[in-house]
């Protein structure tokens, strides 16, 4: 016979167990701290057997193209816009091997699948989540000879340069849209984590609606993860509920919401890449990412051993102008005055006649922000910590 | 706003609750079954991928089932016929099931499905507030709510119920009884994994309509730890599963007041006040654990 008390001990063992469980799969959908990839970058040498001098032209001579994922190459997203990039590549360099991998996680992981991509001969490599920069540097340093161009980066090395798009000018745009769009003036917007660019798009979002409609207001929601569609659906379902008549988000995947929105008769305005397929009745529009034709040119500037001193040596920071962010084709729904404005506005942001953020811009408490007159630089965008006015929901402090 | 948070409860608690009704069944033989946690992934895919093939969410809400019940089948060998360790092989089972979901589900994340949509029931769904709440739903959340006064039926107030909890108290009563303890653990393993696996179908062709990998993300292993803070019972591990949907829906509610709390915090909240909840009422009754549970079973069959 067994006393009471071991059943309850080894019940509480089994708890212990659990709640340790759970808050490990918890945490497996936050993003991954990039600093933490435990890897030591001081074993630099022992890797580069084939000895590069440090002369060697990164990029140049190589017979493949890398590409490594974070997610899948379908997800209407973030990695789907990324990888149709690489098909561009392929497509433009036929003597070019193109290597991808997919679902490639920020650790330590990254840094073998970047190893083995080298040794397949790929003389330049597309890390293309912002996680897989701290991989990206250490193979760099162990490899002179080989070209890295991180997406979304914000350090930079010899053979690494970062590439990013000013994605808030289509989301402020699709944000005029919105304004326009809706009935109830009452917007529903889904994020993962307060992180600047997530925070610069909510701005500018709410800016592009309160354009048209200055009593037009935004509902943020955290989810605390890049794509989960339990807590996706959540999120919509309650912003729904609450009365909001139009959803956008700034999620890696969007299919959840753009479907759950649908259902429920809900205007989408999406973000990543054109899921209008989704959503026949209520898709309005979308910001994209367009990074076919900047990835030709990359690797062209690579292999021509450029590199150095060209505007991708260093952060590169495509434009609407440059077309490497664009706004998704409009729904079928959006009625012709509608598109042909934001295409007015459009035109007059290309001119640099408008600009989203001239001031005055106050926060959500009325402190004025960004200063009549006053223009902000990209880094200076790129670093937003606060909400404008119009928008419901709180930052973590 | 009170309805709504109700009504986001069972929304999202349906598919925990389903899991945690099949962890149940298989705890009350003995057996604990962390791979409960696989069992609904292999459900939400095997559920998700039958409906894409077939454009019949029924189809797809029985194979999920045995996709669940499959995977169940290795914890089930592996703990009653080997007698190995059952946290461990459990633990095994979860990540086993997030590789082969991951590996097998890359071809499905873009796909589009018809699945089952919210049917307001005709009548009920008119009253005020409670409408909302309960009687608007999709098909398979009926069902679940069904299941629960039947599993209890079924487990206290049956033959099969007894053979059931003897399994788990004590087997002895089962040999002297002429009844094979090993095969009741077996069916039990196997009936849980194969609501687990229903739980997960429910998440990806009811209540999302997609598959992304790893999508479970941690609520097969918030199903086993509320079979345990339930004292083992199925109407409490009903409402603790629904307490973990509503406080979920709180905290998404509470954002949108914009009130000054931080969103980190309330990510926490679903998971504490679960907790903690369930700790009170695990308090007041005392043990009331299936004796023979986590113990390899001595008897020689």
């Amino acid at each position: 016979m067994k006393s009471t008390s071991t059943w309850k001990k080894s019940s509480q063992s089994i708890i212990l167990l659990l709640v340790a469980v759970m808050l490990l799969l918890a945490g497996c959908s936050q993003p991954s701290n990039p600093a933490n990839t435990g890897t030591n970058s001081n074993s630099e040498g022992t890797g580069g057997g084939n000895a590069q001098s440090s002369d060697a032209v990164p990029g140049v001579g190589g017979s493949a193209v890398g590409f490594i994922f974070v997610g899948t190459k379908d997800d209407y997203g973030y990695n789907q816009a990324a990888y149709l990039g690489s098909v561009a590549v392929e497509e433009a360099y036929p003597d070019l091997k193109v290597l991808r991998a997919e679902n490639v996680p920020e650790s330590a992981e990254a840094e073998r699948v970047m190893e083995q991509m080298i040794q397949e001969g790929a003389k330049i490599i597309f890390p293309t989540s912002y996680g897989h920069l701290e991989p990206a540097l250490n193979v760099a340093k162990r490899h002179p000879d080989v070209l890295f161009y991180h997406q979304g980066g914000l350090k930079t090395a010899e053979n690494l340069g970062t590439y990013f798009g000013t994605i808030w000018e289509p989301v402020y745009l699709a944000g005029v849209a919105a304004g326009k769009m809706s009935q109830s003036g009452k917007l529903g917007f889904i994020v993962s984590v307060p992180i600047p660019q997530v925070l610069l798009n909510i701005n500018a979002f709410t800016l592009g609606a309160r354009s048209v409609n200055p009593e037009a207001t935004t509902n943020v929601v955290f989810t605390g993860s890049w794509c989960d569609p339990g807590q996706q659906a959540n999120a919509a379902n309650s912003l729904i509920d609450s009365g909001v008549d139009l959803l956008s988000l700034h999620q890696d995947c969007m299919k959840t919401v753009v479907e759950t929105a649908e259902r429920s008769g809900v205007m989408t305005v999406g973000y990543h890449a054109d899921a209008s397929e989704l959503a026949p009745n209520g898709w309005v529009t979308g910001s994209e990412w367009n990074w076919g034709e900047l990835f030709v040119d990359m690797v062209k500037v690579g292999t021509a051993g450029e590199f150095k001193g060209s505007q991708y040596d260093g952060k590169y920071r495509g434009t609407l102008a440059d077309d490497v962010v664009k706004l998704s084709p409009f729904g079928a729904n959006v009625p012709s005055d509608v598109v042909s404005y934001v295409e007015q506005q459009k035109a007059a942001l290309l001119s640099g006649e408008l600009n989203p953020f001239a001031g005055p811009i106050k926060d959500q408490s009325g402190n004025v922000k960004i200063e009549e007159g006053q223009e902000l630089t990209v880094e200076e965008l790129e670093s937003t910590d606060y909400l404008v006015e119009g928008v419901i929901g709180t930052i973590p402090q | 706003m009170i309805a709504d948070i109700l009504t986001g409860a069972i929304r999202s608690g349906t598919s925990v609750m389903l899991a945690s009704q099949g962890e149940l069944v298989s705890e009350r033989a003995g057996v604990i079954n962390l791979g409960t946690e696989g069992s609904m992934l292999c459900g939400a895919l095997g559920g998700f991928a039958v409906t894409v093939w077939s454009g019949n969410p029924w189809l797809g809400t029985v194979a999920g089932g045995l996709c669940g019940l499959l995977i169940s089948l290795i914890h089930a060998f592996l703990v009653i016929s080997c007698g190995a360790n059952q946290l461990a092989t459990g633990l095994t089972i979860m990540f086993f099931g997030m590789g082969v979901t991951a590996f097998f589900g890359k071809g499905f994340v873009s796909q589009q499905i018809v699945g089952f949509n919210p049917v307001p029931i005709p009548l009920l769904s008119d009253i005020p507030y409670l409408g909302k709440i309960l009687f608007n739903h999709d098909p398979l959340t009926y069902l679940s709510m069904l299941l629960v006064p039947m599993l209890w039926y079924l487990i206290f107030r049956t033959r099969l119920g007894i053979i059931l909890r003897a399994a788990g108290e004590r087997e002895e009563v089962l040999f002297a009884s002429g009844i094979n303890p090993r095969l009741v653990r077996y069916l039990a393993v196997l009936a849980g994994g194969f609501l687990a696996g229903i739980g997960g179908a429910q998440l990806s062709i009811a209540y999302t309509h997609s598959w992304v990998e790893n999508m479970v993300a941690g609520r097969g292993v918030v199903a086993v730890a509320l079979v345990i803070f339930a004292s083992w019972k199925p109407v409490q591990a009903m409402l603790g599963a629904y307490l973990f949907g509503a406080a979920q829906a709180l905290q998404l509610t509470v954002q949108q007041q914009g009130l000054a709390i931080s969103p980190y915090f309330l990510f926490m909240v679903p998971y504490v006040l679960t907790l903690v909840a369930l700790l009170i009422v695990e308090r007041r009754k005392q043990s009331q654990t299936p004796e023979a549970l986590g113990k390899v079973l001595a008897g020689s069959g």
